[in-house]
């Protein structure tokens, strides 16, 4: 009698905690996407009205009415054409070499802790970095070409680590078999890994190229510039990018500026998502490939 | 194999729109080249103005305008980075010392005056006026004063609550230096923000609320706050065009600089901006500054006559 009504209680005392945790964790998860939904609709409501063909073909102007984000835009798709090829062949090369060829040494073990610790650097840092040695040191000036190799220098730790986590996801009997047949390193390499690995490591550098879109500081310190009311031309231009004009209307006195801002912000998202949108495409179109 | 090559086609593809993109160029208008300007904040709605407004006019010349402040704008300057610095204070001996070093040479040419504005709430109504020495009262690093009743006897006995820009603004540095007599020596248990629109917002919302900015944000946002006028010895003045311009908002008006390196001054395209500056000072008035008496302008037109190749 005793021990039954006990259990009774135990159960519950175990249900109200089972209720308790189910709302903690509800409520962390409904804590992000309440606070992003808010953000995102403030946005809209502020940016949608100002979102037009003139503001996304107008260059930046003191008048609310003429600014538009033209530069800033040409800007953002010149330092990604200039980034991802670079960072792409360096990134990837590092993860080829890491996990094909390099040995168990303490090399290897040295270079990969490196790169590990290289991801958790702050940006700032490599701004400093790109100022110093791109800048100052190759004198490529305040050029689109020293922002672009800034940015490879940042997102280059996380594309080695998704190469390389993608590369060690190739069993192990695909490799032998290609062996087996009488192929070369290479060759098992080029036909076998690289094209069972790619998807991943394409999803990877998209999204590290989408953080290196929506960076600030790195720029800021090598010099992207706040007024620029021309197209670049060349990498040796001088440029800035969405996120450097959306901080410049920002902090701007009159109150129309906010919400051309929220219009920028907007055209951002759009192109975050995008590249969000085909990091996940390419990933579900050659995943199950072999 | 092939994801890749699709890659790199891609790659190439955003490259060759980009490229395309620049192609609209107009034609007309003879001057071309790159026009590099860094510098000051408080300078920048000026320079920006006059660089859109120039474009418009020589739509092949490029001009770029950074925002690094005074000190870091004269880090590029003097090192001939930078064809031209804006300035809210004069170069000072070590930035002079570092364009010797680097053989530059430079002419100083003041734009437009501009003023700090001391502002409180709209509903504020028992404060007239303020004396630098009553500012410097409640400034002051370690300060006493936490009630409207400490500073004037008569005034509310509620908490006085601050608003002013950090210390990484020009406007700090120009406003400790006068008013408590050291540059960068403040009371910090203040709201301090280098986006002036906080401190907007901050004193509209808060009727016991005293702050201080650049007058061009008290002009944009008059209606919604209330200027509290100076008295510096000579009675109470209120900053108006008219007051900072002839001087008597002493001694919280301050003149604004541009620095032109006289080597990038021989090119056409750098000498026909800074004309274009000069010409054009109503373009000062425009976003918020005091322009000055039209002589000062002629005077520096005079300076870089000179140079004209």
């Amino acid at each position: 009698m005793i021990r039954h009504n006990g259990n009774i209680k135990d159960i519950e005392k175990r249900r109200k905690k089972n209720m308790f945790y189910f709302s903690l964790f509800l409520f962390a998860t409904l804590f992000g996407v309440i606070t992003l939904a808010v953000l995102l609709v403030d946005v809209f409501i502020k940016g949608i009205p100002w979102l037009d063909w003139q503001f996304l073909n107008s260059f930046p102007s003191r008048f609310p009415e003429r600014a538009g984000i033209k530069s800033a835009f040409y800007g953002t798709l010149w330092m990604l054409g200039l980034t991802a090829p670079i960072a792409f062949i360096l990134g990837v090369g590092t993860a080829l070499y890491l996990n094909e060829y390099a040995g168990d040494t303490k090399l290897k073990q040295i270079l990969q802790i490196n790169i590990n610790n290289l991801a958790g650097v702050p940006s700032i840092v490599y701004g400093l970095l790109g100022l110093g040695v791109f800048v100052r040191g190759f004198a490529l000036g305040r050029s689109l070409i020293a922002g672009s190799l800034t940015m490879v220098l940042l997102i280059l730790p996380i594309i080695v680590v998704a190469s390389q986590e993608a590369l060690k996801s190739v069993p192990s009997s695909q490799r032998n078999a290609s062996y087996a047949l009488g192929a070369t390193k290479w060759q098992t390499i080029r036909r076998v890994v690289i094209p069972a690995a790619l998807p991943n490591i394409l999803t990877g550098t998209i999204l590290a190229l989408s953080r290196a879109i929506g960076e600030t500081a790195p720029l800021i310190m090598i010099g992207a510039l706040t007024f620029v009311a021309f197209v670049p031309g060349s990498p040796m231009d001088s440029f800035t990018v969405l996120p450097i004009q959306i901080f410049n209307w920002t902090s701007r006195p009159q109150e129309d500026f906010q919400y051309i801002a929220a219009a920028g912000i907007i055209v951002l998202l759009v192109v975050l998502l995008s590249m969000n949108g085909l990091a996940i495409y390419l990933r579900n179109k050659y995943q199950n490939k072999y | 194999m092939k994801k890749l090559a699709l890659f790199f086609i891609m790659a190439t593809l955003i490259l060759v729109l980009t490229a395309c993109g620049n192609q609209e160029d107009s034609v007309d208008g003879g001057l071309s080249g790159i026009v590099k300007i860094d510098g000051s904040s408080t300078v920048f709605p000026i320079t920006e103005a006059v660089a859109e407004e120039f474009q418009i006019a020589n739509n092949k010349v490029q001009v770029t305008v950074g925002v690094s402040g005074t000190g870091g704008g004269f880090k590029k300057f003097t090192i001939g980075e930078t064809d031209i610095n804006d300035a809210s204070r004069p170069i000072k001996d070590s930035e002079i010392a570092k364009t010797k070093e680097n053989n530059i040479n430079y002419l100083e040419l003041p734009v437009a005056y501009d003023g700090l504005s001391v502002v409180v709430n709209k509903e504020n109504d028992w404060v007239d006026y303020l004396t630098i020495d009553e500012l410097k009262k409640i400034w002051e690093p370690n300060s006493q004063i936490t009630k409207w009743s400490q500073v004037r006897p008569g005034w509310p006995d509620e908490e006085i609550k601050l608003y002013g820009p950090g210390t990484d603004s020009g406007t700090f540095d120009y406003f400790t230096e006068e008013i408590i007599g050291e540059s960068g020596a403040s009371r910090s248990d203040y709201t301090a923000s280098e986006d002036d629109n906080v401190l907007v917002k901050g004193i509209e919302g808060d009727k016991y609320s005293l702050g201080y900015f650049g007058f061009a944000y008290y002009v944009e946002n008059k209606e919604r706050m209330k200027v509290v006028p100076i008295d510096a010895g000579n009675g109470p003045i209120v900053p108006t065009l008219k007051t900072i311009n002839d001087g008597s908002y002493s001694p919280l008006s301050r003149p604004l600089f541009i620095y032109v390196n006289t080597e990038s001054l021989k090119r056409p395209e750098v000498y026909e901006f800074v004309k274009f500056y000069m010409e054009n000072a109503q373009l000062a008035e425009e976003v918020g500054y005091v322009r000055l008496p039209q002589n000062q302008y002629d005077e520096n037109l005079q300076a870089i006559a000179a140079y004209q190749q």
